[in-house]
């Protein structure tokens, strides 16, 4: 049953005596700034909120209720120290213009932080600023343009981005003014190292590359690409959307890239939010020190200080007005100090196990994965080409058909090289039974393919909202609730 | 079984062109791309009076699924774009080769439409994806 929205529960007058302000506190604010209406807001009782929002709660698809492989996102479990601690009253109450001085714990843990996060990726600094993935992409794209703007060479406006690469980078780099040039990837998930070759000149700014690739695959000419594009004059960025894969393993600075974000809501286990707080800090090797975002944390003998523009003078600039969101960088703190070194070796090895019992298993079970040859990553890809050629059923009616089986659905249609695919990304934090009841319910939708095609198409049947018209929602966008069209 | 006219010219990318008796050029997404996309919600059209190189990304084509590029499949100038799809994007899957047309080019070089797919060849493009 659907829930109306909180609009429709409301009656003129009914409100909650008990939340409503004791006194009217008048505002120094100019008279244009005033509205001149009440606000239309519902008019609801205490009870009647606390039961509608608690009814949408309970229908969350969420980490915490189900298990949720959407490939390339790694939706591990959040564990609840992570939360507690950043919790802690000296870090909630810290008002973010306290002087240095009084943020002395704040600043060693964001400084502690910025080290155990170069010690991971290799690289030489640091800068945990960038709000989330896609400004630290926008912050990696203006380290590069700055660097070559630095060095006379303001002409290099072209950015590689292999085919398998991530949606954002071509758009990030097209944020920074610069020009896409795809790379095509070959047969096995690499990329095309004459392709390559070709595409490199005097206006090659960079290469954008996830590594593991979107695919799920190990990029194994990675040191020869490296080679050829710094050879050409460009930098190699890392985009660290699926470091999840090697971390504790192999290091991105050691593979010869000079810049990075990484997603500390993916990695790092900090919470995903419908877009955010998240965070994109970005690591840098030699080559872009100087032109780090800021605020960074530095350390003078004992005492931690923010480095600022004085420090940084040809940094890109300031990317929060604070130390991006703290109280996100504060949870991949605990989380890695819980985690430690040998932790995090056990994450990547974990991780990339689960995947590759999960592919194995479904291979064994009759899907096909898209890159048989090659071993996966964190994450691998099927795609259900035959099953929608041999009844009519695609990716996405498996896709809705697991919801009914409680289990978030996988990435469909990403990346868009491989037709009708899944992608299939089930973490380190899952237990062997959690991935063999998902493989019995791929079985069991696989068989009912063959046999029942039309109650697929028709999935999902027991959630309280059934098929969605995904084109008439994008056709006919329509998110805001107004009073006159309710007829209120 | 998607639909390929045999007096098209196609491009690997799933493109196709119609050759008109003025030497201008009528260029739409194929039956299969339109199948492989999906539904489009949104379709964003070249500048009218722009020139284009070939393989230049000049439209976008728009589904539920995916965005994707259409590039240019010859160098020329772009005379005219079909506005109905502003309103009407669905026109480019329901009827590919014909209302569902993207934009009008004249080429730079007449002799370069000769390098392009013929039905056949187009047809065996598919067979191999298939």
């Amino acid at each position: 049953m659907s829930e109306p929205l909180i609009f429709e529960h409301s009656r003129a007058g009914r409100f909650a005596r008990a939340q409503a302000p004791v006194a009217r506190e008048d505002v120094d604010l100019p008279v244009e700034c005033l509205r001149t209406e009440p606000p239309v807001l519902p008019e609801v009782s205490e009870l009647q909120t606390v039961r509608h929002y608690t009814r949408l709660s309970q229908r969350n698809f969420a980490i915490d209720t189900h298990f949720y492989p959407l490939g390339s996102c790694t939706m591990k479990y959040n564990p609840r120290a992570c939360n507690t601690l950043a919790l802690l009253p000296g870090f909630r109450g810290r008002h973010p213009y306290a002087p240095a001085s009084h943020s002395q714990g704040f600043l060693a843990c964001m400084f502690e932080l910025q080290e155990m996060l170069k010690g991971v990726t290799g690289m030489q600094a640091v800068s945990l600023t960038p709000m989330a993935g896609a400004q630290g992409e926008l912050a990696g794209v203006l380290m590069i343009r700055a660097y070559h703007h630095a060095r006379n060479e303001a002409h290099r406006n072209e950015i590689l981005v292999p085919d398998a690469a991530h949606g954002t980078n071509p758009a990030t780099a097209v944020m920074c003014g610069m020009k896409v040039v795809e790379l095509p990837t070959d047969d096995d998930g690499d990329v095309d190292i004459g392709a390559l070759e070709k595409a490199v000149g005097p206006n090659t700014a960079g290469i954008m590359l996830t590594n593991p690739s979107t695919v799920g695959v190990f990029e194994r000419k990675i040191e020869r690409i490296a080679e050829i594009v710094h050879g050409a004059g460009g930098l190699l960025y890392y985009d660290g959307a699926n470091l999840n894969a090697i971390l504790g393993k192999v290091r991105p600075g050691d593979m010869g890239f000079d810049v990075i974000h990484m997603n500390l809501h993916k990695t790092f286990s900090t919470p995903h939010g419908g877009g955010g707080p998240g965070s994109g800090a970005v690591g840098v090797g030699a080559r872009l020190k100087a032109f780090m975002p800021i605020p960074v944390v530095g350390r003078d003998g004992e005492h931690y200080r923010w480095l600022d523009e004085k420090d940084l003078p040809q940094s890109i600039g300031r990317l929060s007005g604070f130390m991006g969101n703290a109280g996100v960088l504060l949870r991949a703190y605990v989380y890695m100090r819980m985690l430690g070194h040998e932790g995090m070796r056990r994450v990547g090895e974990f991780a990339t196990l689960n995947a590759n019992y999960l592919a194995a298993r479904l291979k064994a079970a009759g899907f096909d994965l898209a890159y048989p040859r090659r071993r996966a990553s964190h994450e691998f890809i099927i795609t259900l080409k035959r099953m929608a050629k041999d009844h009519g059923v695609t990716a996405m009616d498996v896709a809705k058909a697991l919801l009914d089986y409680g289990y978030h659905a996988p990435t469909t249609y990403f990346p868009l090289l491989v037709p009708e695919c899944l992608l299939i990304e089930p973490t380190e934090t899952e237990s062997k039974e959690a991935l063999d009841g998902f493989v019995d319910a791929m079985c069991d939708i696989m068989e009912r393919a063959a046999r029942d095609a039309e109650h697929l198409k028709g999935a999902p049947w027991t959630l309280p909202v059934r098929r969605l018209d995904d084109v008439r929602a994008a056709r006919q966008l329509d998110v805001a609730w107004r009073p006159e069209e309710a007829g209120a | 079984m998607s639909e390929v006219p045999s007096e098209l010219k196609y491009t690997s990318d799933h493109e196709w062109l119609r050759i008109e008796d003025d030497g201008n050029v009528v260029v739409g997404v194929t039956d299969h791309a339109q199948a492989a996309l999906g539904e489009l919600v949104f379709v964003e059209l070249p500048e009218q009076g722009s020139e284009v190189g070939q393989g230049d990304a000049c439209a976008v084509v728009e589904s539920v699924k995916a965005a994707s590029d259409v590039y240019a499949p010859i160098t020329g100038e772009i005379l005219e774009t079909n506005e109905q799809l502003g309103d009407a994007p669905e026109k480019v899957n329901q009827d590919p080769y014909g209302d569902g047309w993207l934009f009008r080019m004249r080429p730079a070089d007449v002799d370069a439409l000769g390098d392009l797919l013929d039905a056949d060849a187009y047809q065996a493009l598919l067979d191999e994806l298939d």
